[in-house]
């Protein structure tokens, strides 16, 4: 049944500060609406519950990339076509950059922003492991002020967060300091363009002399929510990257993970494949420690 | 009930027009209903399809997901605004030539999204082209004919540029 847009109330905020104080006044009333990808396609195919939305569309604050000496900020209501096209993010954050190109079409991507992609919590959101991996901060804002907190602990559940109804997407931080990071993000869709993640592994790792000083993996679609692969990074870290260690990472992540059947696949081949995507980065850092030691 | 709906002004293929309309109804719909621009296609009415391409204040976007209050001020640009009286665009000429167009519900959005693309990067390599219209279905699947439409406008463009 085709949505009405009679139905719906929709109004154009004009300010952040416009924006804020209406959440406030009346609380859980409405509807944040900036590119649209999401909320448009519940509401064509009538089942947008949403009565009163307010579009970001118009607010200016929202949209920013800010670069210092340490990190980037991006505002939420960025789209993945301003972040994919920003040259410091294609250089010192290459998977946030490969995600926003994935996401969708380029249509989409001129529309969909990174706040967006988030808070709409699906687990199989592209820009999260890239996130998780770079060690993101988020920063909420309200009229009681802002609060910045790691972005992995955002996701609280199955499109939970700890998004308070009076806040709003920000900017998310990003530390400038993955340069020499082995990095690895592959997206195992259905076919290359415009498919929702079956799965996705994200890492970023450390490695001299055999032994891997810091990592962070993340994933999409195998869990209720976006996921650092805390058990895994544990399995890994510190160690010698021998035969056993690579089986004890194998092992914890297919227990800490617990992807669904659903209409894209299934528990098993979500499962399996995630391990075979820790197994094929785990090859990537083996052979970038060979060479470095050749080198 | 009959509340007043915004006046929502908009500048579609270079001219001036305004509508009254709820500020949900898509970008899409208004095309089609309130200005009689029908070239623009619906096929699946939520973004996977690029039948209902269109630019948007240079961007490309699918007219499906834009409710019309953000369009408000924006310039338009659908497939009617690309021929210039009788004399085709290149790109129109090429999809003729070539055969990139069958049944043609998807050719409106296939040129508004090869007319983004040629505009950004005037000779696409092959790759960059595949890209540039992953976006855009073909149900007759004829996707090959197309990318070679984009190779002719793109050589086309570039002869009329050379001989100015």
């Amino acid at each position: 049944m085709r949505g009405n847009p009679e139905t719906h109330e929709l109004i154009a905020a004009t300010s952040l500060a416009d924006t804020l104080a209406r959440l406030a006044e009346e609380l859980g009333a409405w509807t944040l609406i900036a590119g649209g990808t999401e909320l448009m396609v519940a509401h064509a195919a009538g089942r947008l519950s949403a009565q009163k939305l307010m579009s970001l569309s118009t607010v200016q604050e929202l949209s920013f990339i800010r670069v210092d000496a340490h990190s980037v900020a991006i505002g939420g209501g960025t789209t993945f076509g301003q972040i994919r096209r920003h040259a410091t993010i294609a250089s010192d954050f290459p998977l946030l950059a490969q995600a926003a190109g994935w996401i969708g079409s380029i249509a989409n991507q001129n529309r969909a922003t990174l706040a967006g992609n988030i808070v709409n919590g699906s687990p199989a959101a592209d820009a999260p492991p890239a996130l998780l991996v770079y060690d993101a901060e988020i920063e909420l804002i309200s009229l009681r002020g802002s609060r910045r907190l790691p972005y992995a602990e955002f996701h609280l559940g199955y499109k939970q967060s700890v998004l308070e109804r009076d806040e709003l997407v920000l900017a998310l931080h990003l530390p400038r300091r993955f340069e020499s990071h082995a990095k690895y993000l592959r997206k195992v869709g259905t076919r290359n363009a415009m498919a929702i993640t079956k799965v996705a592994i994200a890492a970023t790792a450390l490695i001299t002399e055999g032994r891997i000083l810091e990592i962070r993996l993340a994933a999409a679609s195998l869990a209720d929510r976006p996921v650092r692969l805390i058990a895994t990074e544990s399995a890994l870290l510190d160690k010698i990257l021998s035969t056993e260690t690579r089986t004890a990472a194998r092992t914890a992540l297919l227990n800490e993970v617990h992807p669904i059947d659903d209409i894209r696949s299934t528990a098993l081949y979500r499962a399996h494949v995630a391990a075979n995507l820790l197994n094929e980065f785990l090859d990537t850092l083996e052979q970038k420690q060979a060479a470095e030691l050749i080198a | 009930m009959s509340p007043a709906w915004p006046h929502i002004q908009l500048i579609v293929n270079g001219q001036s027009a305004m509508v009254e309309t709820p500020p949900m109804k898509r970008l899409l719909d208004v095309l089609r209903e309130d200005l009689g621009l029908t070239g623009t296609k619906e096929g699946c009415g939520e973004g996977e399809c690029g039948s209902c391409s269109v630019r948007m204040n240079g961007e490309l976007v699918n007219s499906c997901l834009v409710p019309i209050l953000q369009a408000d001020g924006a310039r338009i640009e659908t497939v009617e605004g690309l021929a210039i009286d009788a004399e085709l665009h290149p790109l129109q000429k090429a999809f003729l030539e070539c055969g990139g167009a069958q049944c043609g519900i998807c050719t409106p959005g296939m040129l508004m999204a090869a007319t983004h693309l040629l505009a950004h990067n005037p000779r696409p390599s092959m790759e960059e082209i595949r890209e540039g219209l992953a976006g855009n279905l073909c149900r007759c699947t004829g996707f090959i004919k197309i990318f070679d439409s984009v190779i002719a406008a793109a050589a086309m463009k570039g002869a009329a540029h050379d001989a100015r």
